[in-house]
């Protein structure tokens, strides 16, 4: 790995080096590392770019790494990981990518991730996504996630964009059992012309499922977001969404929530809200002696952190 | 420490207001009191100190400086804190971050919950909650009183403390008051009309219909103010409502 592979799998993984555990490392469209560990088996697609992820049942307190590097301009990929995810476990995955574009043609990533999530397992699974170079093309990333939720499991998603995307799609489609629980926790910010739009797509199918999407996204300069999230209740079940978005400069944002109840059990509620930085909040910070400049900077750092 | 001048602010909405007329104080003892009937003009010459309001006529002297032109950054920097009446909630930002951007150093979490303890909150329970609105009008207001502390200016000025907290709250409110007027090393200005804060004050400036009405010790204005000699129209137990 050369340095700037290294920056992105700081910025993407928090790695200085290779991980402890089971971790798959693809540079540039190739495998740059991979490790399976006794519980956690990663093997590659035949029939397409990719890996299968097997992990047994009962493992716990194990992680699994998987960056995506691509620092080579005009390289254009689409990937499929699958996770297999036993009963009873407890692991955490992380997942990430990060593009460093210095030419002027478009590099892009795209990966479809499916999760099979067994009986009362637990996972947390940790996207982030991150963009550097100097170069005038484009920096593209297109994540579709789908997922499974056995009965009675749970999954976390934690999401995070910062910097230097410059278009993403995101799509999250997942379906629930009976007992099963997904929070989605999305972190967004948008600059320059960016334009990022996120979709979700969760039915609640099982009695007693439950979501809970929290979005909480800042749009800069002339950037555009548009959060889209539809959530249906087919059961005895309960779902929240909220996007709550700051918008500063000629940015863009739309929220367009769609609850649907199906069941006269289904309790559903979406909570939207855009708006820019509270004058108070900027005034506040100015009188314990911080600048205007630097007090946007803390309220904004906050709110995504 | 801090002089108005001949201190005017009129609002232009159509009829002409005048919040605050030709207003000349000095404020040099250690702990002042400024109260009077709402509405009289107090507030607005609370955040004009802070540079939040811009006076339409006058000046303002710091130590000598005077200060009109600056910036709320500026005069947070030359040492002068304001406490909000109602307190700014954040998402996202703990009280732990507030605590350290209000100290202006990277302070320990044990460093921290010191300033906590001085307004009576249990630190532990609070340093990494969020400045929103799941904390209560008493807790945030505490929080509020603490970044005040932790910044350890010349000038403090707090904008009605009482306002919107309960009796209990309340009672907490008046130790922490007491304890900063015996502890602290710059000057308090609160803008109050809670008899109990009145009553730790070296000085009393009565403010009503945008003029100075009295100004005095404790024990000039104190009486007048409990007979209803002055102008605040109800009075009410310990409270002087105006």
């Amino acid at each position: 790995m050369d340095e700037i592979q290294k920056t992105l799998l700081m910025q993407v993984a928090d790695l200085h080096e290779v991980p402890a555990g089971a971790y798959n490392i693809r540079a540039n469209g190739e495998s740059a590392g991979r490790q399976s560990t006794e519980h956690i088996e990663i093997v590659p697609k035949e029939d397409k770019p990719g890996i299968d992820i097997f992990i047994k049942p009962g493992t716990r307190k194990e992680s699994v790494h998987i960056p995506v590097l691509m620092t080579q301009t005009g390289l254009k990929e689409l990937v499929y990981n699958d996770f297999h995810i036993g009963e009873d476990c407890d692991v955490t995955i992380v997942a990430g990518c990060g593009i460093h574009n210095g030419g002027s043609k478009t590099s892009e990533h795209s990966g479809i991730h499916s999760f099979f999530i067994g009986k009362n397992a637990k996972v947390r699974y940790v996207e982030k996504h991150y963009g550097s170079g100097e170069g005038t093309g484009e920096r593209v990333m297109n994540p579709e996630t789908i997922v499974n939720l056995d009965e009675g499991s749970y999954m976390e998603m934690d999401t995070v964009q910062i910097r230097g995307v410059d278009s993403t799609d995101r799509v999250t489609r997942a379906k629930l059992g009976k007992g099963a629980q997904l929070v989605i926790k999305e972190k967004l910010m948008t600059h320059g012309k960016q334009k990022a739009t996120t979709n979700f797509y969760v039915d609640l199918d099982g009695e007693d499922s439950s979501t809970n999407v929290i979005s909480r996204s800042v749009a800069k300069d002339s950037s555009e977001q548009t959060f889209y999230s539809h959530i249906n209740g087919n059961n005895k079940c309960a779902g929240h969404s909220e996007c709550d978005a700051i918008i500063m400069d000629n940015a863009v944002v739309r929220a367009i929530p769609e609850i649907t109840a199906n069941s006269i059990d289904a309790s559903l509620i979406h909570e939207a809200a855009i708006g820019k930085i509270a004058g108070e909040q900027l005034i506040k910070l100015m009188t314990l002696g911080l600048t205007e400049a630097e007090a946007e900077e803390q309220i904004v750092n906050g709110f995504l952190k | 420490m801090l002089e108005l001048k001949d201190i005017s602010y009129h609002v232009d909405d159509g009829n002409g207001k005048d919040i605050l007329n030709h207003i000349d104080l000095k404020i040099d003892d250690r702990f002042t009191a400024i109260t009077g009937p709402n509405g009289g003009g107090k507030s607005t010459l609370a955040k004009m100190i802070a540079g939040i309001i811009q006076p339409t006529e006058g000046r303002i002297f710091f130590e000598g400086q005077d200060i009109t032109e600056l910036s709320i950054t500026e005069r947070a920097n030359l040492g002068i804190s304001f406490a909000f009446q109602q307190p700014v909630r954040f998402k996202g930002i703990t009280v732990l971050d507030l605590i350290r951007l209000a100290a202006r150093e990277q302070l320990s979490v044990e460093g921290a919950c010191k300033y906590l303890a001085e307004v009576g909150l249990c630190a532990r329970d609070y340093i990494n909650r969020e400045v929103n609105a799941s904390l209560s009008g008493g807790e945030l207001k505490r929080i509020e009183i603490a970044t005040v502390i932790a910044r350890g200016m010349k000038l403090s000025v707090f904008d009605e403390p009482e306002a919107g907290i309960d009796l209990w709250s309340f009672q907490n409110l008046i130790k922490v008051f007491e304890k900063m007027h015996d502890k602290t090393q710059g000057n308090i200005v609160i803008i109050s009309h809670q008899e109990r804060i009145l009553d730790i004050a070296d000085k009393i400036v009565v403010i009503a219909n945008g003029e100075i009405q009295d100004i005095g010790t404790k024990a000039e204005i104190l009486p007048k103010l409990l007979n209803g000699n002055l102008e605040c129209r109800h009075n009410a137990g310990g409270c002087i409502h105006g």
